[in-house]
């Protein structure tokens, strides 16, 4: 089984620490992971914000940069739902359009293989229990892609559920959006605060000092509210909590301070 | 669209005091997630609800393709029956019907049952520069209407008033526009609903005319359908001798059997309710019953411009059930107001941009208003893929391209203040498609990352570091790490 990481764009750059807990949790699982270099983006930005034309030729270094592999695991809702959802519908359009050009090869090779993380885990690897140690209280936020487009369901809380430690506490609202959106965020600043706050208020209510998410563009969002405003809650992407182990326990990336 | 929405400000901006305002936003949580909850519960009832949902989606999308034709059965059914049918192609057109129509009949006013599509094309506005007075007769129209006010929502346009303050309204309106309100009035659901009652039943029994829409039409028989909640619609269109109707032509459904399904997920949707109370039909002029004389307004605007859209027609199979706005977070914070048009809500940012175009910085703006969350698409009981259409439209906004407007193929210009995004839509889509760039780009900022700053000035930027610290950006990219990996053990022995 050949697996291929698409570690996208924002983990790259900004949540390095994401991407190396996939390898070592898949690692772990006795999977065989690489990462392609030619990978960089899978248009979600460009295409969300109506710039359909630019994606095109992403789609096809996706497609380029994934070939040959069996599964492409992501660690992002988001961007796994982009390329299974919006890759076929790129290709589409583009053939209404009179220039196919491979994208709908591209689309149909790469949209099948795509998985979001969890997926990948629970129905191809057919585990929950990754064998993770995390002695925390954790309350989890499904984002929209994975939740409604992907269809992920329980899937997330039950490879928590599993970990030893952990304590999983249920979020009201949950299925709430976080107000991030991609570029909604600068488009529609006050919105999009003013979500954000509410879900951090709902995560507070819970008491767990964690809140855990699957796509780190959410993340990012909840945390640079959090952050501002000095809320003792902090943000910790599922696959660190699914990479750690008693030997080597999850520890906090720099200058964000200390787990509780 | 009405002329009352012209020149307002575009979304964000409404939305940063909307989104301010406390009352406002308790008033919209409180009642959207009531509605959301029960709806829940109401859908949950049914084992076909899928099956249900497709079948709608399958009437309203066969009737789309063969419009023309059922359109065309409406009409021969309306006439047979005794009624006249009117064709509108805009807004003008059909306020100058309707007014004509109502100046024949020699009154100044009309009641009118809550219609959507009256408000969409300014009619009451219309008729009050023609001198006749429209009352509105649905409870929640009576306050907006009282306050002078606008609807924020299409099933409850007063959900961002409390009681308190519908009561304020009651006190200080209901007496320059018939009988006043009681004196010692309470913000009891109780007493408020008796005042308007007693208000209402006066117009009622005055007006010879009644001006209404309609949330169904069925061709094979040109029987108009109305759904509501109070029975003060029932009112309007028995009693008075003239009936006004004024319906967009999407409205049409085929047959009776088609609106089984209809009547199963419109209350649901809608109102969390298993059955409609008050579903009223009515087929021309009946001798001895009823309206004497019926007229029905068929309005087009911009409708068939969307029609020729592709991936913007399924915005058409709307039922106007409301359960878009119920769920939508957006909505629930910037409120129904800051959508600028009678259709507030994940459907108004569709619809409103089809319908008026996105030359004004308001209608452009809509089709943003959106976190792309999907909670719509999952509710909508005609399964409009809400998301889907949101991007169609940014693109035409973004890029340009083609359209239809008043039945001409053309092709359309970006629209403004977009230019320095596309210019960096187009820079980043050239990194990304070159790795050695894109590695580039990375590496420069992580070496410069103890230099950024936590506030940084430009439009885009500061509109994120106003409210949020930017992410720390690690030493080391992922792919830095990944390629200055020690070598795996496993792999140097083989």
């Amino acid at each position: 089984m050949r697996v291929a990481l698409f570690v996208t764009c924002v983990n790259d750059l900004l949540y390095p620490d994401t991407g190396r807990a996939v390898v070592t949790l898949l690692e772990r699982l006795g999977v065989d992971v690489d990462f392609p270099t030619a990978q960089t983006c899978c248009g979600q930005p460009q295409f969300n914000t109506g710039y359909r034309h630019q994606t095109e030729p992403l789609v096809h270094r996706y497609a380029a940069a994934f070939d040959g592999y069996d599964y492409i695991v992501t660690p992002s809702g988001s961007c796994a739902a982009m390329v299974r959802e919006n890759y076929p519908r790129i290709a589409r359009r583009a053939t209404t359009e009179g220039r196919d050009n491979g994208l709908t090869r591209a689309a149909a090779t790469t949209a099948p293989r795509t998985y979001e993380l969890t997926e990948f885990l629970v129905d191809i690897l057919g585990v929950t229990d990754v064998g993770a140690y995390f002695p925390h209280t954790v309350t989890y936020h499904p984002s929209c892609h994975g939740l409604r487009t992907l269809g992920l369901r329980d899937r997330p809380r039950r490879l928590l559920q599993a970990v030893r430690g952990l304590e999983l506490r249920e979020l009201p609202g949950a299925e709430e959006c976080c107000g991030f959106g991609g570029t909604f965020a600068v488009k529609n600043p006050h919105v999009s605060t003013a979500m954000g706050h509410d879900k951090i208020h709902n995560a507070l209510t819970t008491g767990a000092p964690i809140l855990c998410g699957a796509d780190n563009s959410c993340l990012m969002h909840i945390d640079g509210l959090l952050r501002r405003h000095h809320t003792p809650l902090r943000t910790v992407h599922l696959a660190d909590i699914l990479a750690s182990t008693e030997e080597h326990p999850y520890t906090a990336p720099e200058k964000t301070g200390n787990l509780r | 669209m009405s002329g009352t929405y012209l020149g307002l400000p575009a979304f964000p901006q409404a939305a940063r005091l909307s989104t301010r305002d406390e009352q406002l936003r308790a008033n919209l949580r409180h009642a959207t997630h009531t509605i959301r909850a029960k709806r829940a519960t109401a859908i949950a009832e049914l084992s076909d609800w899928p099956e249900l949902r497709a079948a709608g989606t399958a009437i309203k999308d066969h009737t789309l393709h063969h419009l023309d034709h059922y359109l065309e059965q409406l009409e021969t059914a309306v006439t047979a029956a005794g009624g006249t049918v009117h064709w509108a192609i805009d807004a003008d057109d059909a306020n100058r019907i309707v007014t004509d129509l109502i100046h024949a009949t020699g009154e100044t006013e009309v009641v009118k049952v809550k219609s959507m599509a009256t408000q969409e094309i300014g009619l009451n506005e219309a008729l009050a520069e023609a001198g006749i007075n429209a009352y509105e007769t649905d409870l929640a129209e009576l306050i907006v209407q009282l306050g002078n006010d606008r609807p924020s929502h299409i099933l409850v346009p007063a959900i961002h008033k409390n009681r308190t303050e519908i009561r304020d309204i009651f006190h200080t309106h209901m007496a320059a526009w018939g009988r006043p309100a009681p004196d010692d009035l309470t913000d009891e659901p109780r007493d408020l609903a008796e005042a308007a009652r007693l208000h209402l039943r006066e117009k009622f029994l005055r007006a010879k005319v009644a001006v209404s829409g309609a949330n169904f039409m069925i061709a094979e028989t040109g029987t108009m359908v109305v759904l509501e909640s109070e029975g003060n619609g029932r009112m309007c269109l028995t009693l008075p001798e003239t009936l006004i109707s004024v319906v967009g032509i999407e409205k049409t459904i085929p047959t009776w059997r088609d609106l089984e399904v209809f009547l199963q997920t419109l209350p649901r949707s809608s109102t969390a309710e298993r059955m409609n109370p008050y579903t009223t039909t009515w087929t021309g002029t009946t001798h001895g019953d009823g309206p004497r004389t019926f007229h029905l307004v068929l309005l087009d605007n911009g409708r068939t411009d969307t029609l020729a859209d592709t991936t913007g027609r399924q915005t058409l199979r709307c039922i106007r059930c409301s359960a878009c706005l119920n769920v939508c977070p957006v909505y629930e914070r910037a409120g129904g107001h800051a959508y600028g048009s009678p259709y507030p809500g994940p459907i108004g940012a569709i619809l409103t941009p089809q319908l008026r175009g996105t030359t004004t910085a308001l209608d452009a703006s809509l089709p943003y208003a959106s976190t792309l969350c999907g909670a719509c698409y999952d509710v909508c009981p005609v399964a409009i893929d809400i998301p889907e259409v949101l991007v169609h439209l940014r693109e035409r906004i973004a890029q340009g391209g083609p359209t239809t407007r008043h039945g001409t193929k053309a092709t359309i210009k970006p629209a403004k203040g977009h230019a320095t995004e596309r210019a960096a839509m187009r820079a980043a889509a050239w990194t990304l498609d070159h790795p050695a760039a894109w590695t580039a780009t990375q590496r420069l900022a992580t070496r410069t990352r103890a230099l950024h700053p936590r506030r940084v000035p430009g439009r885009t930027a500061s509109a994120w570091t106003a409210t949020r610290d930017l992410p720390t950006v690690p030493a080391r990219t992922f792919r830095d790490w990944w390629q200055h990996r020690e070598p795996d053990p496993k792999d140097s022995q083989q």
